[in-house]
């Protein structure tokens, strides 16, 4: 047992460490110090906070580390106050092996003081090991440009969270353990609730870490599943919180005024949601009814409670129906929830209807589409008709070259081709997830596959996705759970495409009957019901006509086979009177 | 034929005589509340009856007797589809007239009719929407 109470100033009592406790700090605290040093891209002030003899482990790892540890950030600030780097401002080598040994303490069970610290204890536990540093800096490359415009939001952030930490602080425990399994949710929407999570735990450092932290974020990915339970909660306040930001945020998502990530719906997500919303109802400004859509969600094997209340949230203008949009938000809100995410309080901006009216054009592909989709929707005749009558989106139809051409007549494979072309190549396994991850469209509504890969998941992730690409075409209720179970992965947000944006301007007059007229509800309620009427009428219309279809269909069937039962009966006829015939002409 | 029991207190609705809905703010002697629910339910079915076509009851019971001690007044209410909403409220609370009783159980039915609009929710089964639990959460703030 040795005494190691050097550096920094006397912060606390001598700190006696076991062998075992001392080469493992030591090891941490150059890992940290050293993390620090290496970090490419640091800032002039973290190198020459780093200087002084790499005695000081950066405050980016360190509080990398400390999360790790799987410790409420409640216990981690407490921590950081009781070692002393509050104090002085830096994480010296006393005050790191204050904190690993009060880290280890809260681990046991013990209360976070400096007392607990004298006896023994077994080492700290961390979540995260060298790996994790290996795979951040290996994601880097690609999350790089995503993230630039985050260490903003994170300063800016951090200021904001001290008020909602205290009200966060119970539930970010309970919380972590949903999101063990986490979320392949895009570094991009969980780094901003980590650093949440952790500003508590920055607080004490971040006036005179601002910089090094911010030339830490390109280093910081998509923390594991560890960390993923300070950001559920947070996650409900981004919206609030992230308002403010607003204006000073500039995502490569045009879509910026809300930057509540995990909320946000992506392209590729919206496409296979209209597909999905096409696949049940073939008309997306029309409405797909309460027991379709009921049908539909149960498949993704949510309990019937957190069915009823996404539809809660969804259905906006509780009419029983789902427009397009509502759909959307439905179908997200699913996708969240499967992947851990809790469910928010209210509907989040990014996913009421007028959001997402406006952020994406009403679908293009229904003029081509539905000539491809006619064979298998005979039904469509008339909605097709009405549709193009109603919408001024044939144009759009040239913005979107990519997904009508690779339409073919089948839904899974238009929406493979249409999504393998949508994606970035960037990851080779994430086409091929993503290939995968599209069951059948009646099926479980898979989530967009991961592009950017997670850290501690990724085992588990991997696994499931060799085994999805193989099992896509025959993929059996079971499997269609693996690719269910993925988390959500938000491929790398692309630019907004300029097509769309040409079309938003659009938006509003295209919208005449659609779902946008139920968007903007207010003002217009009479209008709004008359039009909706009138989808609903023309809906049951519709439906009577398909129904007519399908009836007319098997009687046409039916008389088939009996017309061939009397030609055969005919040819008997006819050889009988053949037999026949030499005995009368005789 | 469903029940809601809002009291200074409860909440309780329920589906041909069996609660679909059960709210009290004061959570002690719920079961008073209930008792009195229950009671009440033959006066309604009685004034249905009585009322034939028109459904809409509002003023149900002025349950000064029956508690000489404690006033509460017991209001019902009727559906189209024969859901009984039943709200209890203290006497003490004078301040409420017929319209602010009457404006809470159109509240009321508004609510229940959105939650019936929900594919997921089973009629018969107890209602957990919490958009109903936060407009009658609010309700009976106002009231209490």
């Amino acid at each position: 047992m040795e005494a190691a109470a050097s550096g920094g100033c006397g912060s606390g009592p001598p700190l006696l460490l076991s062998e075992g406790e001392q080469q493992c700090y030591s090891e941490l605290f150059a890992r940290c110090a050293g993390a620090a040093g290496g970090g490419p891209g640091s800032g002039p002030p973290e190198a020459a906070r780093a200087a002084p003899g790499a005695s000081t482990a950066a405050s980016g790892p360190v509080a990398d580390l400390f999360r790790a540890s799987q410790l409420p950030a409640e216990t981690l600030h407490q921590i950081t106050e009781l070692c002393g780097a509050k104090r002085v401002g830096y994480f010296g080598p006393t005050q790191f092996y204050v904190a690993l040994k009060l880290i280890a303490a809260a681990q046991s069970g013990l209360p976070v003081r400096i007392e607990s610290i004298k006896c023994e204890l077994p080492l700290p536990r961390f979540m995260m090991s060298k790996t994790d540093a290996e795979i951040r800096f290996g994601n880097m490359a690609e999350l790089h440009g995503t993230k630039v415009q985050i260490p903003y939001l994170i300063t800016e952030k951090n200021t904001f969270k001290r008020m909602d930490d205290e009200d966060k602080q119970e539930t970010q425990s309970p919380t972590m353990s949903p999101l063990a399994s986490p979320p392949s949710s895009p570094p991009h929407y969980q780094r901003v609730p980590l650093s949440h999570g952790y500003s508590k735990l920055r607080k004490s450092t971040e006036q005179m870490h601002p910089a090094p932290y911010e030339a830490r974020q390109p280093l910081v990915q998509p923390e594991g599943p560890s960390l993923g339970g300070p950001g559920a909660k947070p996650l409900r306040h981004q919206a609030s919180l992230i308002r403010s930001f607003s204006v000073e945020r500039e995502l490569q998502d045009n879509n910026s005024s809300y930057p509540d990530e995990p909320w946000r719906i992506t392209e590729e997500q919206r496409e296979y949601y209209v597909n999905q919303f096409r696949s049940l109802q073939p008309d997306p400004s029309s409405f797909i009814s309460g027991s379709v859509a009921k049908n539909f969600f149960t498949k993704s094997k949510l309990s019937i409670p957190e069915l009823s209340y996404i539809w809660e949230l969804s259905d906006a203008d509780c009419d029983g129906a789902l427009s397009l949009p509502e759909f959307c938000a439905a179908f997200h809100l699913i996708v969240a929830r499967k992947n851990g995410y809790p469910l928010p309080e209210g509907l989040p901006p990014t996913l009421q209807p007028e959001y997402l009216q406006a952020a994406f054009p009403k679908p293009k592909w229904e003029c081509a589409l539905f000539d491809s989709y006619s064979e298998s929707v005979p039904a469509n005749q008339q909605p097709r008709d009405l549709n193009r009558m109603e919408k001024l989106s044939i144009k759009d139809m040239a913005d979107f070259p990519v997904p009508t051409q690779d339409v073919t007549g089948d839904d899974k494979q238009a929406l493979k081709s249409a999504t393998d072309e949508a994606l970035p190549k960037d990851m080779s396994e994430d086409s091929a997830s993503k290939s995968g991850l599209l069951p059948p469209p009646p099926a479980l509504p898979p989530r967009p596959c991961p592009s950017q890969s997670e850290q501690a998941s990724e085992a588990e992730l991997h696994p499931q996705l060799n085994r999805a690409p193989s099992q896509a075409a025959e993929s059996s209720p079971a499997k269609k759970d693996i690719p269910y179970s993925q988390p959500p992965s938000k491929p790398i947000r692309r630019k907004f495409r300029p097509e769309n944006q040409a079309t938003e301007s659009q938006e509003p007059t295209t919208a005449v009957g659609g779902p946008a007229s139920v968007a903007t509800v207010k003002p217009h309620p009479t209008v709004q019901k008359q039009s909706s009427k009138q989808k609903k009428a023309i809906q049951t219309a519709i439906r009577k006509n398909k129904e007519a279809n399908a009836v007319l269909a098997r009687l046409n069937s039916e008389l088939q086979q009996q017309l061939k039962e009397v030609h055969q009966e005919r040819i008997a006829l006819e050889n009988q009177l053949e037999q026949l015939r030499p005995v009368t002409v005789l | 034929m469903g029940w809601i029991l809002v009291t200074s207190a409860t909440v309780i609705l329920f589906l041909q005589n069996y609660p679909l809905y059960i709210r009290s703010v004061p959570t002690e002697n719920e079961l008073k509340f209930h008792y009195m629910v229950h009671t009440s339910l033959d006066v309604v079915d009685e004034k249905i009856s009585a009322m034939g076509k028109a459904l809409v009851d509002q003023r149900e019971l002025y349950l000064g007797l029956l508690y000489p001690t404690e006033d509460y007044k017991v209001y019902g209410y009727v559906t189209n589809s024969k859901v009984k909403f039943v709200m209890v409220v203290d006497s003490s609370n004078t301040a409420l007239r017929d319209n602010e009783i009457r404006s809470m159980f159109r509240k009321l039915h508004n609510s229940y009719t959105d939650v019936m609009c929900n594919p997921f929710y089973n009629p018969g089964d107890r209602i957990q929407s919490r958009a109903f639990d936060g407009m009658v959460t609010s309700m009976m703030i106002q009231v209490c």
